[in-house]
């Protein structure tokens, strides 16, 4: 293997492990606003045991996302050198406003949500958990910001610094509202709202099944299932504005999603299938000219197909074909199984059909898995660019670091994260399965008297 | 040199305060950690822990912004550094990952082997740490090999030089003394006493390394020396710092731990700043040429840049500093142990 495809693999798999926190903690960070402003609200003891539960949960996904984060900061530099010469002029904007506006907020406060109970007043207390959560959106503000930069570069020029080429910029608020900002954010928020809210459904769904905790979970599972409600249905829109971003400003990706070869056809859309790509061809079901339709408006435009690309500019087709088409039926049929745990909820059958709770404990799966994949169908169907049209990835790589070096960083990155993994599932396990308290538990040290006279 | 005060200088004096403020701030931390191991009782652990607990991560968060604005203001000087010291910087991140898994985890079992292992992670990662940020400084000190593409060249055994290990047992000794320090405010009674015991000892572990280093530095690293034969002004910030360093122990026999650990925090910001006025303008000294330097101007950003960031910081850090002193406020005083604790 080459240095490059080293360097991607230890990417894409230190990427993909720290993906799986960050949208939990947003996710949680906005039920936990929704609970505690509950508890204000209503004054009802239920509702802080509740918070302070599922506080406790967050902060096992926040402190395993700040873990793995830090790494991804470095990781620019160490393997993506070149790339950092390039793009730090905006990249590393984005990244430095990250820490000013985003991190200090979270971590700032985090201190007062986890450990500020006693220590200041109720509102006090829900005003720290706002801004935990602000401070987490904040963070995937700048971080899609940075990441749609390199998708659909905006407010920039190329300059030659000193014999090497790279993007400076020209106009801020034009880099940052980049022409996939906004859509490509909205999407993302989305999705980690629905991890945060199936978190939340499936373990609820595993007391109601114990029955055990049955008052906060089915308070949980109400909150949740009207959080899932609203971002699964906003999902769609942000899907489909997002795709039809795709469309026009990156349309190699956009053959790809739907593996369309022929530029004069009209595009179909494709509800599963297999892609050979020696001889371009798809089988599957399709709708025919739906593509065209969802995009133009009119089945019969002819889309842009890969034929029209040089060969050495088309990314890997079966992959981003196969993941946005399994993103994309994980997104329908959380549609589905929100709108059916809502009907089975006014029907008042909800908390007790044992088999559809037991669908909902393992649906938390499911949004997992269609943000990591929602995200190989961006990167993956970026290729080769690094940077789309301006820099290839191959061209991006630290020109002083071997594949020897990574090998040994992708070795210990494997065992520690392996590692991590299990003592994160151990440990969320443990406290699922310890669940909320009801009354705060006395402490078991005599000695511990001394330090408070 | 001539001196004049542009963005570049600002924004070099900026990632300074960063660094400075992340040395400083988990440098208490990390100095708790390397102390862990000399308390015994599982009660005596877990207040060292929890006298970090709330603050740790927000203070690794000063690291993360300083490598942001590094990035962002000094890319190459970012890119740079961060693929030349490729392995140390993995090891750094390795260790930055058990630490903070350990502190999450360790009271989270009874198990007296679990709570052991995760001890000695979270110690051994937060002493290694001290140590990796310290080598790299007396690297950069030395000056490293980076050539006329920007690049830099350098293995792992020529970056554990002697004078590099000894900045690495500077930085570790000056966190120990800080961390003490910082533990004399968060406890009482008997474990207090054992915590005095610790400041003193830190103490003269770190004035006997920092002399040492200062007289190696002298002797063997010019170029660190000349701004100051130029600027003889910048003296003075010599004697702050031995002024803060001999203005510990009297604060604490007073009693006065607040003012020792302000003493100390003086301490570690001027030797940032002796560091950082002995580089200037440079911040990656070329061993080969000094035309190779990767200085203020030829390693910058883009001026727009560099002026839009620090619009962006003057709108940001008022908020930071606001955060981060009512958040030392709101934990003020000894450490207290509750259900939500660590």
């Amino acid at each position: 293997m080459t240095t490059e495809l080293w360097a991607r693999l230890q990417f894409a798999f230190t990427i993909s492990f720290h993906y799986i926190y960050p949208p939990l903690s947003i996710g949680l960070g906005i039920i936990l606003v929704i609970m505690e402003g509950m508890y204000l609200k209503t004054g009802n003891k239920m509702y802080e045991v509740m918070t302070k539960f599922w506080v406790k949960i967050f902060a096992l996904t926040f402190a395993m996302g700040v873990a793995t984060g830090i790494v991804m900061e470095f990781e620019f530099g160490t393997n993506w050198a070149t790339y950092s010469r390039f793009v730090g002029d905006i990249f590393g904007s984005a990244l430095a406003a990250e820490g000013i506006f985003a991190f200090f907020l979270e971590s700032g406060f985090l201190a007062i949500l986890l450990f500020g109970w006693n220590r200041v007043g109720k509102k006090t207390h829900f005003f720290a958990t706002c801004m935990v959560s602000l401070g987490s959106m904040m963070s995937a503000v700048w971080i899609v910001v940075a990441n749609s930069w390199q998708q659909t570069p905006a407010g920039y020029r190329l300059v030659n610094n000193g014999g090497v080429i790279r993007a400076e910029i020209t106009d801020f608020w034009g880099m940052v509202f980049n022409p996939s900002s906004v859509e490509r954010l909205s999407h993302t928020l989305g999705g980690a709202f629905l991890a945060g809210a199936f978190l939340v459904i499936s373990v609820s769904a595993y007391y109601l099944i114990k029955k055990r905790h049955e008052e906060i979970a089915k308070a949980g599972l109400k909150i949740a299932l009207l959080v899932a409600l609203f971002a699964s249905l906003f999902q769609l829109f942000t899907g489909h504005s997002s795709a039809s971003g795709v469309a026009v400003n990156q349309p190699a990706k956009l053959a790809a999603m739907e593996a369309h070869y022929d530029s004069l056809s009209p595009g179909d859309l494709y509800m599963f299938g297999w892609v050979n790509e020696t001889d371009k061809k798809v089988y599957g079901i399709a709708i025919p000219g739906m593509l065209s339709f969802l995009i133009h408006g009119d089945p019969t435009v002819p889309i842009r197909g890969l034929d029209s690309f040089p060969k050495d500019e088309i990314p890997p087709v079966n992959v981003t074909f196969q993941t946005y088409h399994l993103m994309v039926a994980i997104g329908f049929s959380l549609i589905g199984l929100t709108l059916i745990s809502i009907f089975l909820w006014w029907r008042g059958k909800l908390f007790t059909s044992v088999l559809w709770l037991k669908i909902l404990v393992v649906s938390v799966l499911l949004p997992q898995i269609a943000n990591q994949i929602g995200w190989y169908t961006a990167e993956i169907g970026r290729q080769p660019w690094i940077v789309y049209g301006l820099l290839k990835t191959s061209d991006g790589l630290s020109k002083t670091v071997t594949s020897e070096h990574i090998i040994f960083s992708l070795i210990l990155f494997t065992l520690i994260y392996a590692g991590l993994f299990v003592v994160f599932l151990y440990l969320l396990d443990k406290k699922i399965k310890h669940g909320p308290e009801a009354k705060t538990k006395e402490l078991d040290f005599s000695e511990n008297l001394r330090m408070t006279e | 040199m001539e001196f004049s005060f542009d963005i570049n200088t600002i924004w070099f004096v900026l990632i300074g305060v960063l660094l400075a403020g992340y040395g400083i701030l988990d440098g208490f931390d990390l100095g708790v950690g390397s102390l862990h191991l000399l308390t015994k009782s599982d009660l005596d652990r877990r207040i060292l822990l929890n006298s970090i607990g709330p603050v740790w991560d927000g203070n690794e968060v000063w690291l993360v912004t300083g490598g942001g604005a590094l990035f962002a203001a000094f890319p190459d000087v970012y890119a740079t550094a961060f693929s030349g010291f490729y392995i140390p910087f993995m090891l750094l991140l390795f260790m930055l990952i058990f630490r903070a898994i350990s502190i999450e985890v360790r009271s989270k079992e009874e198990g007296k082997r679990w709570r052991a292992f995760w001890d000695r992670a979270f110690s051994i990662a937060s002493m290694a740490i001290a140590m990796l940020i310290g080598v790299t400084i007396g690297n950069i000190i030395q000056g490293v090999p980076i050539g006329k593409d920007k690049e830099l060249y350098i293995t792992v055994f020529e970056m554990l030089n002697p004078y590099a290990l000894l900045v690495g047992m500077t930085t570790l000794a000056a966190f120990m003394m800080h961390g003490s320090i910082y533990l004399a405010m968060k406890t009482d009674g008997e474990l207090q006493k054992q915590v005095r015991g610790w400041i003193n000892n830190s103490t003269i572990f770190f004035v006997i390394c920092y002399a040492t280093a200062t007289m190696a530095t002298l002797i063997y690293i010019p170029h660190m020396v000349t701004p100051f034969r130029a600027h003889p002004e910048f003296f003075l910030l010599a004697f702050l710092n031995m002024m803060a360093i001999a203005n510990i122990p009297r604060e604490t026999q007073r009693g006065k731990d607040f003012f020792a650990f302000l003493s100390s925090s003086a301490a570690i910001l001027s030797l940032m700043a002796l560091f950082a006025v002995g580089l200037f303008p440079n911040f990656l000294v070329s061993s080969i040429s000094p035309e190779y330097n990767l200085t203020i101007y030829n390693a910058a950003s883009s001026e727009t840049t560099l002026e839009i960031m620090l619009t962006m910081a003057a709108f940001g850090i008022p908020f930071v500093i606001a955060y981060t002193i009512s958040i030392y406020w709101v934990f003020r005083g000894k450490v207290k142990l509750d259900n939500m604790s660590y």
